[in-house]
């Protein structure tokens, strides 16, 4: 059994767990642990994780630094974001720890907290307690689960009641090891009633070493709340990234999400919202770009639990070479969610004949007054349109270079920071043509 | 003076059906050919064969363009060395500009002419002082490459990219079916007003209207794959009057 190494370690280093984190995290292990030895990791079996089997990235001899053995690096040194005109409040986890050696200069409006999720626990015990471990359930997730038993530490953003973050933030995510290893990282979100927030998060591997990262995001959007969050995978193909993210959605909020993988191995996104709140919103968005022999798998429950609110997904994959690609978008309207607005929309892109694409809409709906839709493609590049560029004297590869890049356009208009939307586009424009190299700008694998 | 193009014996298939069964025209610069015939008879397999459109196979015969054998071009390379296809059904690009499709077009071009890209301003200045010429609004521009545009914008942007990339052998494949009366004006002003003693066209189509605005220095009739008459701008005019009936059931 997969799974049994990862128990008897929990078991035996049980006390190095606690002693390397704090109470409030510390506390949620005994439940999930439990639940983990019941259900373990997903596999093909499971309905939901037919094209990923989840269990085989963890039937590896994976390491797990719970003793916070520190890693040397100073993310400054290694990384240097080069975002033109995208001034962030910028903040690092290496690995599933928060680096806290110099925060951002400028500082964050009065009442807001980034930074550690085990400082947070300490300084705001309260709000902590509200929302850690209770908005991302792990009943029917063993990844979620094997997540929380091992969490240690992560990122935090507390924004107030009706308090605004004008600039954006930014955590970047770095990947480092000098031997294969299991990474279990938390994020937490907490807007409150009125706060406005954006938060683009980075993902970035440095070493040439096998990652599996877990990442877990709870997000809380308040009443009236606004919440942008944009993820960028630019992974080694020896990273296998589990990401979850659990938004819950309290009346009149708004959140907004995109993850845009532009280089990975193997990732499988679960993106869980539950809108519970009337009149919220919720705009959620994926894009990936896979070659080589990766995987991308984006799976999106949207649950509407009260009338009057609104989903939009937008979905897209461009697949080359032998990748593959799995969407699976569900949508439940559960029975008094009249006035139900939900539109998910998925298209693929197999520009290789070896690409595979499996795509399944789910659409459960119990209330009788709601609009709901789906749109699902999977195609080839249109070889008429094609002809058309080349008739005017456009090269064979730049045409289909741009028609890819026109595919992926809709998904970076979705992104409200304008200066994020122009960088996302060369970086988009720089994977087709081959020119990015695994990181943006990093010093460390140049 | 010598041939532009050249097409002898040409025979092309689509699907597997035999379209062009032994054409055979000769362009020289600064000349105006007219290609007419009923629907069905060939005339935009011939555009697109001359342009190079995959989807058609050339099973026998020659195309020299500038003594070059144009059937070993590909189409992007057809394009560089100066032939343009006006579209009979534009093709809509959704997500590319048409700032950024006109750019890589005019670039590929001067590449090929080993000369450097254009510079952000003079590509500007080139493109509004094309759509002067042509008294094109500017807003076809700023749209993604025929996303939503009406009949009339289609063939008008197609006339727009001919002004741009300036070609020797144009080809304007039914460029005035399906539009008004205004619209016609604009197209048949455009081609006119891009007319040189140096440049060819073949104007493909099968009315007679578009010739009242462009003067043909000759006219030919296109049915089952052959062009079964040739003549001056009269041509058209009898065609005009007496249909095709005449031609092909003698």
């Amino acid at each position: 059994m997969i799974e049994q190494q990862y128990i008897d370690l929990f078991e035996q280093f049980r006390s190095e767990l606690d002693a390397n984190s704090v109470e409030g995290i510390n506390r949620h292990r005994d439940a999930a642990f439990g639940t983990f030895r019941q259900i373990g990791f997903p596999t093909s079996k499971q309905e939901d994780y037919k094209h990923s089997n989840i269990a085989r990235a963890f039937d590896a001899d994976l390491g797990l630094n719970l003793r916070n053995i520190p890693i040397p690096v100073n993310p400054y040194d290694a990384f240097k974001c080069d975002v033109p005109n995208l001034s962030t409040y910028t903040y690092f986890l290496i690995n599933d720890r928060y680096y806290d050696e110099k925060g951002p200069e400028e500082a964050l409006p009065e009442g807001v907290f980034a930074g550690s999720l085990q400082t947070f626990s300490e300084q705001y015990p309260e709000q902590f307690a509200a929302h850690y471990g209770k908005i991302a359930d792990y009943a029917d997730n063993g990844v979620v689960a094997y997540n929380t038993m091992f969490a240690q530490d992560g990122f935090v953003i507390y924004v107030p009641k009706n308090v605004t973050v004008e600039k954006p933030l930014q955590l970047i995510n770095i990947l480092r090891g000098g031997v294969d290893l299991s990474v279990n990282r938390r994020l937490l979100i907490i807007a409150e009633e009125n706060a406005h927030v954006k938060l683009l998060v980075c993902d970035h591997a440095v070493d040439d070493v096998h990652f599996v990262v877990t990442q877990v995001t709870e997000l809380f959007a308040g009443v009236s709340a606004q919440v942008d969050l944009y993820e960028l995978e630019e992974n080694s193909v020896k990273v296998t990234r589990l990401n979850n993210l659990f938004c819950v959605q309290k009346e009149k909020s708004e959140v907004v999400t995109s993850g845009i993988t532009l280089h990975n191995g193997y990732t499988r996104n679960n993106y869980n919202f539950r809108l519970e709140g009337e009149h919220a919103e919720a705009h959620v968005g994926g894009l990936a770009i896979c070659d080589k022999t990766q995987h991308i798998d984006n799976f999106a429950f949207l649950d509407h639990a009260v009338p009057n609110c609104n989903s939009n997904e937008l979905f897209k994959t461009v697949l080359q070479d032998k990748a593959t690609g799995v969407f699976c978008g569900k949508i439940l309207v559960e029975k008094d969610a009249q006035k139900t607005l939900a539109y998910q929309t998925n298209r693929n892109l197999c520009a290789s004949p070896d690409a595979q694409m499996f795509a399944k809409p789910q659409l459960e709906i119990y209330a009788d007054d709601v609009k709901c839709s789906h749109g699902l493609t999977t195609g080839h590049l249109d070889d008429e349109a094609l002809f058309y560029m080349r008739a005017r004297g456009i090269d064979k590869e730049e045409a289909k270079l741009l028609l890819m890049v026109a595919f992926t356009r809709d998904v970076v208009d979705m992104v409200r920071i304008d200066s994020l939307q122009e960088r996302l586009s060369m970086l988009i424009d720089k994977r087709f043509r081959g020119d990015l190299m695994r990181c943006g700008n990093c010093n460390v694998c140049k | 003076m010598t041939n532009m193009l050249k097409i002898t014996n040409l025979h092309a298939i689509v699907e597997e059906k035999e379209i062009l069964k032994g054409v055979n025209l000769e362009v020289k610069p600064g000349e105006v050919h007219a290609v007419m015939g009923p629907n069905g008879s060939g005339k935009s397999t011939l555009a697109s064969v001359l342009a190079g459109n995959p989807k058609f196979e050339v099973t026998r015969g020659s195309i020299l363009y500038k003594n070059n054998d144009l059937l070993e071009m590909e189409p992007e390379d057809r394009a560089r060395e100066g032939i343009f296809l006006s579209f009979q059904y534009p093709v809509e690009i959704p997500g590319v500009s048409m700032v950024n499709f006109m750019r890589a077009a005019v670039n590929e071009q001067r590449k090929f002419r080993k000369e450097e890209p254009i510079s952000a301003g003079d590509f500007l200045k080139l493109m509004r002082d094309k759509r002067e010429l042509l008294g094109i609004d500017s807003n076809l521009v700023g749209r993604s490459v025929n996303e939503g545009f009406s009949g009339g914008e289609k063939k008008k942007n197609e006339i727009y990219q001919m002004a741009m990339l300036n070609p020797q052998l144009s080809i304007l494949d039914e460029t005035d079916s399906g539009l008004d009366i205004d619209a016609l004006r604009v197209v048949a002003a455009g081609v006119n007003k891009l007319q040189t003693k140096d440049n060819a066209t073949i104007l493909i189509t099968h009315y007679q209207r578009l010739l009242e605005y462009i003067k043909p220095d000759h006219v030919h009739v296109l049915y089952a794959g052959k062009i079964i008459k040739s003549g001056g701008p009269e041509l058209a005019l009898e065609l005009e009057k007496r249909g095709y009936d005449w031609l092909i059931n003698p």
